[in-house]
C-alpha cells in the first residue's frame, strides 16, 4: 500500500537500499550454489555418459575384415580359400581435393564411367571415415603405381586385403555356394558396422551362406584418436583379426572336380555317397556357374549370360531338379514284391507289353519268360506291370520311401525339392480321384506321378546296396544309420539283378568298369519328357528329349560307393548317365585310368571348364548364342 | 614492526589478488586451449590484463564526483555511438556490433553497459525522496533503459541486450521504487514471452529453442550446448589434467577459448577447478556489494549495485549457457575467456567500484 506508506526520507532510502541490496545479493548467491549443483550434477551424476561421449568422440574405430574360414575335403585340402587380394579404398574424411584425386585415379588405373560414376554415387552415400571401395583385385604394377604417388593423394587408402577363391571354380559352384557384399537389407537386419567395411564378404548361397556363422571370424580393428575434422592424431592400437573357423566336408575334392569335368557339355547331376556311412563325397550339378565370378561381384553381362543358358547353370540339379525316375525304381519294386510274399523266381511271359482291361502297356521288347533278376537285368517292363497289377503301388510306396524317396533329408545348405512318391491316399487327396490299376502301372516303372530328385537316388543305391539306413551328410554328423527292415532275400534279388544289369546281359554291360575284379552294379533308367506317343524322345529338339538316369554301386561285393546319375535330356540312361558314372567310379579305384579317359573327351569337348565357359561367355557376349544343342559323348 | 607505507597500504591487494587469480586461472587455460602455446591467445590476454588493471587502479583513484557529473555525457555520447554502428558499423558474426577506430574495433553496446549504470544512479541519486514512489521515477529511467536497448537489440545481439536491460533495472530496484511494479512487470513479461519470441531473428528462435531439447540437433546449432557438457561432464571431479583435454585440444568443443572457455577448464580440472572459479567470483561479487553497501553517497551505492549486478550478469549467463541451462546468447566470461571488449568493461566496473571504495574511506557519509 504505496499511498498509505509514512513519507519517504532519506533515512528510510538508505534502509530500503540496504534490504534490497541484500536481496539482490542473495538472489546472486542462490543463483551461484544452483550453478555449482548443476557442475556437480554434470560431472559427476552423468560423469559416465559424458566420458563415454568424449571418447566416442575421440577415438575413431576403423575395421579390419577377418579373413574368412576355410572349406576343406575330407582330406583337408581346399575347396574355398582365401588369397591375397591388393585393393584401394577412399577414406571421405582424408579426401581434401577430390576432383585431383579422382583424377589421378582414373588415370592410373584405367577407370571407366561406371566406375567412376559408382565411386561418386558411394562417396556421396558415406559419412566420414566409412571407407569407399575404389578398386579390388589390382595387379601387383597398379597397386605400385598408387604406392608411390600416396603422399600427393590424401584420401586413398591401399590395403592388402583377402578374397575368397575357389580353386577347382565352377566344379564346386552349387556346392559351396559363394560369398558376395552383404546389401542394404542385410546391412539393415544384422547393423554390423563390418557389414559396411569395403572387402568385407558374407555367404549368399550354399554352404558359404549356411555356414556364415562359422567361417565369419572375427574382425581386427584399428583405433586412432582424431580431431573434429577428421584428422588423424596418432594410433591408439591395432588388434589383428581372428579368421574364421575351417569347415571339414566329407566331400573328396578331386573326385568332385572329375565327376563335374566327366559331365561335360551336359547337363545334369551326379551324387556318390560312401557306403559305409552315408558320406556325400561328390555333390555336382553342371553346368554350374565360377563361384570366384560371383564373389567378385559378377558382372550384369555374366549374369545375363548364365540366366540365358537353357541348362540353367544358376540351378543346383542334385537337390533341386526333379525328375521321373524311369526303371531306376525297378530294384526298389523287386525288394517291395519279395517283401510282399512274391517268388523272386516266379517267371512271367513278356510279350512286348501287359494288357490292362483294354489297355496295352507296351514293353521296350519282348522278353519271353524272365524271372525277377533277369527282369531287372532286361528292364523288362512287362514282369513290373505284372507285379504292380497284382500287389497294387500301395503295397510298394512304403518301400520307396524306406529308401528315402520323397524324403526331405536334413543336409547342410541345401535347398531341396523333395518330389513324390504317390499312393492312394496321396492321389485323394491331391486329385480327390480313386487310385487305379493304370496309376500303379505307370508308377512301377518311375512314370506317371513318381518324380524324385538325384540326391535320392543316390540314398536310395546307397540303402540298397548297404542294407541300412544310411543317412547323407556333408559334414561329420552322427547318424544312427539302422539296418533296414527287409529280408536278405529281398535285398539280396535286387542287387543281384543291378549285378546283372552291367556284368551280365543288361542295358549297361558297355559300361562295365575296366578294372581287374572290382565290377559294378547298376539300373539304367530313361525318363520321358513328353506324354508317351508324342514322339519317341530319341531324337529332336534337345528340350524334348528323354532324360537318361542311372544308378549303381561298386564293388559289387561289400559296396563302398553308391552313386546316382541324372543327365537331362540325355536321350538313355545308358547311353549318356552309365557311361558317366563308369568313369568316375573307375577313378575312385584306378585314377590313372580314368584321368586319360577323361582327358580324351575333353579334348573333344573343346577344353576344359574354365576354357569352355570363358569361350562361350565370349562368345555370347559378341551376339553369338552358345551352340544349344551339345553333341552327345560317346 | 615494520611499518607499510601509506602509499602501499592503499593499495587495494586482497582485490589485485582476486583478479590476477582468475585471469592467472584463464591464463592457463588459454596456455592449454592453444595446445600448449602461450600464442596466440594467453600471451596476448596477460600483457591486456595489466594494462587494463593499471587502467582499473588509475580509475579508482579519481574522485567519485568526477563519473557523477560525467555520467549523462557519456551515455549520451556512448548512445550516438550506438546509431552510429547502426549507420556505419560492419557485420561481424551474424550481427552488426562494431565500429572499427582505425587502431581497435570498438564495441559501444559493451561500453553502454557502464554507463546506463552510472546515468541512472545519478538521476536516481537526484530524485526528491518524496518523488521515489511517483511516476516522475519511472518513465525518464525506462525511457534511457529502452533507447539503448532497443538499438542494442537491432544490431541484433540479445545478450547484450539484457544485460543493459537487467544493470539499469538493478538500480531502479534499489533506489527503492515500489516493489510491485517489479512484481507486476515480471508477471506482464512472463505472459508477453510468445509474443518477444516471434519478435527475435530466425537464428535467435532456433538457438532458444534448440536450447529447449538441445539432442534436437546434436551436428547443427545444437553442437555447441552438446559438446560444451560433454567437456564439463567427462571432466568429472578431479579433470583429465592439464593439457589432456580431448574435446578442446581435438577441436570438437566450439569457442573453446572464448564463449565456451569454462568448458574447457572443467574438462581438464574437473568440478575442483569449476567450484574454484565460482569461489574467486564470490569473493569479487562479495566486495563489491559490500562496498555497494558502505558506500557514502546515494550515487555510489546504486552504482556499486548496479555495476556488480553488470558483472553478475556474464558470469551467470555465460555458465548457464556452457552447462545447458540458458540458450547459446554469446556472453564471454568476465576475465577467463579471450577478449578485450568484455575485459575492458569489466576491468571499467572494477575501477568505478574501486573510486566508490576509497571514496568511502575518506570521508562521513552523505545521502542528497
Amino acid at each position: 500500500m504505496p499511498r498509505k506508506s509514512p513519507p519517504i526520507t532519506e533515512a528510510w532510502r538508505g534502509i530500503t537500499f540496504t534490504r534490497r541490496a541484500l536481496v539482490v545479493g542473495g538472489a546472486q548467491a542462490a543463483v551461484g550454489v544452483a550453478l555449482a549443483a548443476r557442475m556437480a550434477y554434470i560431472s559427476v551424476v552423468d560423469n559416465d555418459r559424458y566420458v563415454l561421449e568424449s571418447e566416442s568422440n575421440r577415438v575413431n574405430l576403423t575395421l579390419v575384415p577377418p579373413r574368412r574360414g576355410w572349406i576343406v575335403d575330407r582330406h583337408g585340402k581346399a575347396l574355398a580359400n582365401n588369397r591375397v587380394s591388393l585393393r584401394i579404398d577412399i577414406i571421405p574424411d582424408r579426401l581434401h581435393n577430390k576432383d585431383l584425386v579422382l583424377g589421378q585415379l582414373r588415370t592410373l588405373l584405367r577407370l571407366d564411367g561406371d566406375a567412376m560414376d559408382r565411386i561418386n554415387r558411394d562417396l556421396k552415400a558415406a559419412s566420414g571415415f566409412q571407407p569407399v571401395a575404389v578398386a579390388e583385385d589390382m595387379t601387383e604394377a597398379e597397386y605400385a603405381s598408387i604406392l608411390v604417388r600416396l603422399p600427393e593423394m590424401p584420401g586413398i587408402a591401399p590395403q592388402r586385403g583377402f578374397a575368397r577363391n575357389y580353386p577347382t571354380g565352377a566344379a564346386v559352384g552349387h556346392l559351396i555356394g559363394y560369398v558376395g557384399a552383404p546389401n542394404a537389407e542385410e546391412y539393415q537386419k544384422a547393423k554390423d558396422p563390418l557389414y559396411i567395411t569395403p572387402g568385407y564378404k558374407i555367404g549368399k548361397d550354399g554352404l558359404e551362406k549356411y555356414f556364415q556363422p562359422m567361417l565369419k571370424g572375427e574382425p581386427g580393428g584399428r583405433r586412432v584418436e582424431v580431431t573434429a575434422r577428421g584428422k588423424v592424431v596418432r594410433d591408439l592400437e591395432t588388434q589383428p583379426d581372428v579368421q574364421g573357423k575351417t569347415v571339414h566336408l566329407t566331400i573328396d575334392a578331386d573326385l568332385q572336380e572329375f565327376v563335374a569335368r566327366r559331365m561335360g557339355r551336359e547337363s545334369g547331376a551326379a551324387v556318390v555317397i560312401d557306403c559305409t556311412n552315408g558320406d556325400i563325397l561328390s555333390f555336382v550339378s553342371m553346368p554350374s556357374f565360377d563361384p570366384n565370378s560371383f564373389s567378385d561381384g559378377i558382372s550384369n553381362s555374366e549374369y545375363s549370360w548364365l540366366r540365358a543358358d537353357d541348362h540353367q547353370p544358376l540351378i543346383n540339379k542334385a537337390t533341386r531338379g526333379l525328375y521321373p525316375p524311369g526303371s531306376t525304381l525297378k530294384p526298389m519294386a523287386a525288394i517291395a514284391a519279395v517283401e510282399h510274399g512274391v517268388d523272386p523266381s516266379e517267371r512271367h511271359t513278356c510279350i512286348g507289353g501287359y494288357r490292362l482291361g483294354n489297355r496295352f502297356f507296351r514293353c521296350l521288347g519282348t522278353h519271353g519268360s524272365v524271372d525277377m533278376p533277369t527282369a531287372i537285368m532286361k528292364s523288362c517292363n512287362s514282369y513290373f506291370y505284372w507285379l504292380a497289377h497284382r500287389l497294387g503301388y500301395d503295397a510298394m510306396a512304403p518301400t520307396a520311401k524306406l529308401l528315402g524317396l520323397g524324403e526331405e533329408f536334413q543336409l547342410a545348405g541345401s535347398n531341396q525339392r523333395y518330389g513324390t512318391i504317390p499312393d492312394s491316399a496321396w492321389k485323394m487327396k491331391k486329385y480327390d480321384q480313386q487310385w487305379s490299376a493304370s496309376d500303379s502301372l505307370n508308377a512301377v516303372i518311375g512314370q506317371g506321378y513318381v518324380s524324385v530328385n538325384p540326391l535320392q537316388l543316390a540314398v536310395m543305391t546307397a540303402r540298397i546296396a548297404s542294407g541300412r539306413r544310411l543317412y547323407p551328410r556333408l559334414i561329420n554328423r552322427e547318424f544312427r544309420n539302422e539296418p533296414l527292415p527287409f529280408s536278405p532275400e529281398a535285398l539280396a534279388v535286387a542287387r543281384q539283378g543291378m549285378d546283372l544289369v552291367v556284368n551280365g546281359a543288361g542295358t549297361a554291360v558297355r559300361s562295365r568298369l575296366p578294372l581287374d575284379g572290382i565290377t559294378m552294379a547298376g539300373k539304367t533308367g530313361t525318363a520321358q519328357v513328353r506324354g508317351l506317343g508324342t514322339g519317341n524322345g530319341k531324337s529332336g529338339t534337345w528340350k524334348f528329349r528323354d532324360h537318361g538316369l542311372f544308378i549303381g554301386f561298386a564293388p559289387v561285393v561289400n559296396p563302398r560307393y553308391a552313386t546316382a546319375v541324372v543327365i537331362e535330356h540325355g536321350m538313355g540312361g545308358a547311353r549318356a548317365a552309365a557311361p558317366v558314372a563308369k568313369d568316375f567310379m573307375t577313378f575312385l579305384f584306378d585314377r590313372e585310368k580314368a584321368m586319360e579317359a577323361l582327358e580324351t573327351f575333353e579334348a573333344g569337348w573343346g577344353g576344359t571348364i574354365k576354357e569352355r565357359m570363358d569361350r562361350d561367355y565370349a562368345a555370347w557376349k559378341s551376339g553369338a548364342s552358345s551352340d544349344p544343342d551339345p553333341e552327345v559323348p560317346q | 614492526m615494520i611499518v607499510v607505507p601509506p602509499a602501499i597500504q592503499r593499495i587495494p591487494w586482497k582485490l589485485i589478488a582476486v583478479l590476477s587469480a582468475i585471469t592467472g586461472f584463464g591464463l592457463l587455460v588459454l596456455y592449454s586451449a592453444a595446445g600448449g602455446n602461450w600464442s596466440p591467445w594467453a600471451l596476448q590476454q596477460g600483457v591486456r590484463f595489466l594494462v587494463f588493471l593499471t587502467v582499473a587502479l588509475v580509475i579508482g583513484r579519481f574522485p567519485i564526483r568526477i563519473f557523477e557529473d560525467f555520467s549523462y555525457i557519456a551515455y549520451i555520447g556512448v548512445l550516438i555511438l550506438l546509431i552510429a554502428v547502426e549507420l556505419l558499423g560492419f557485420v561481424g558474426g551474424g550481427s552488426q556490433r562494431w565500429l572499427n577506430l582505425g587502431f581497435m574495433n570498438l564495441q559501444p553496446s559493451e561500453l553502454m553497459k557502464v554507463t546506463i549504470v552510472v546515468a541512472l544512479a545519478r538521476f536516481y541519486a537526484q530524485l526528491p525522496p518524496g518523488n521515489t514512489h511517483s511516476f516522475t521515477a519511472l518513465w525518464p529511467a525506462l525511457v534511457m533503459i529502452g533507447l539503448p536497448a532497443a538499438l542494442v537489440m537491432l544490431q541484433p545481439d540479445l545478450g547484450t541486450a539484457l544485460s543493459i536491460c537487467i544493470g539499469g533495472v538493478v538500480v531502479m530496484f534499489a533506489a527503492g521504487l515500489p516493489f510491485w511494479w517489479f512484481g507486476s512487470t515480471a508477471i506482464a513479461g512472463a505472459a508477453a514471452l510468445p509474443v518477444l519470441f516471434s519478435f527475435l531473428h530466425d537464428y535467435q528462435q532456433k538457438r532458444v529453442l534448440i536450447f529447449l531439447d538441445p539432442e534436437s540437433d546434436p551436428l547443427g546449432a545444437g553442437y555447441h550446448i552438446s559438446q560444451s557438457k560433454i567437456a564439463i561432464g567427462s571432466g568429472g571431479i578431479g579433470g583429465k589434467g592439464f593439457l589432456n583435454g580431448s574435446q578442446s585440444h581435438l577441436d570438437y568443443l566450439p569457442e573453446g577459448h572464448t564463449d565456451f572457455i569454462f568448458a574447457t577448464m572443467a574438462e581438464e580440472w574437473g568440478l575442483i577447478g569449476g567450484l574454484g572459479l565460482l569461489f574467486a567470483f564470490f569473493l569479487l561479487l562479495r566486495w563489491s556489494t559490500r562496498v555497494a553497501l558502505r558506500a557514502r553517497t546515494r550515487f555510489g551505492q546504486l552504482t556499486a549495485a548496479g555495476l556488480t549486478m553488470t558483472i553478475f550478469f556474464y558470469i551467470a549467463i555465460n555458465l548457464m549457457m556452457v552447462m545447458g541451462l540458458a540458450p547459446v546468447v554469446g556472453i564471454p566470461l568476465p576475465l577467463f575467456s579471450y577478449g578485450g571488449s568484455s575485459m575492458l568493461t569489466i576491468m571499467t566496473c572494477v575501477g568505478i567500484i574501486l573510486a566508490i571504495e576509497n571514496d568511502s574511506k575518506t570521508g562521513t557519509r552523505r545521502f542528497h
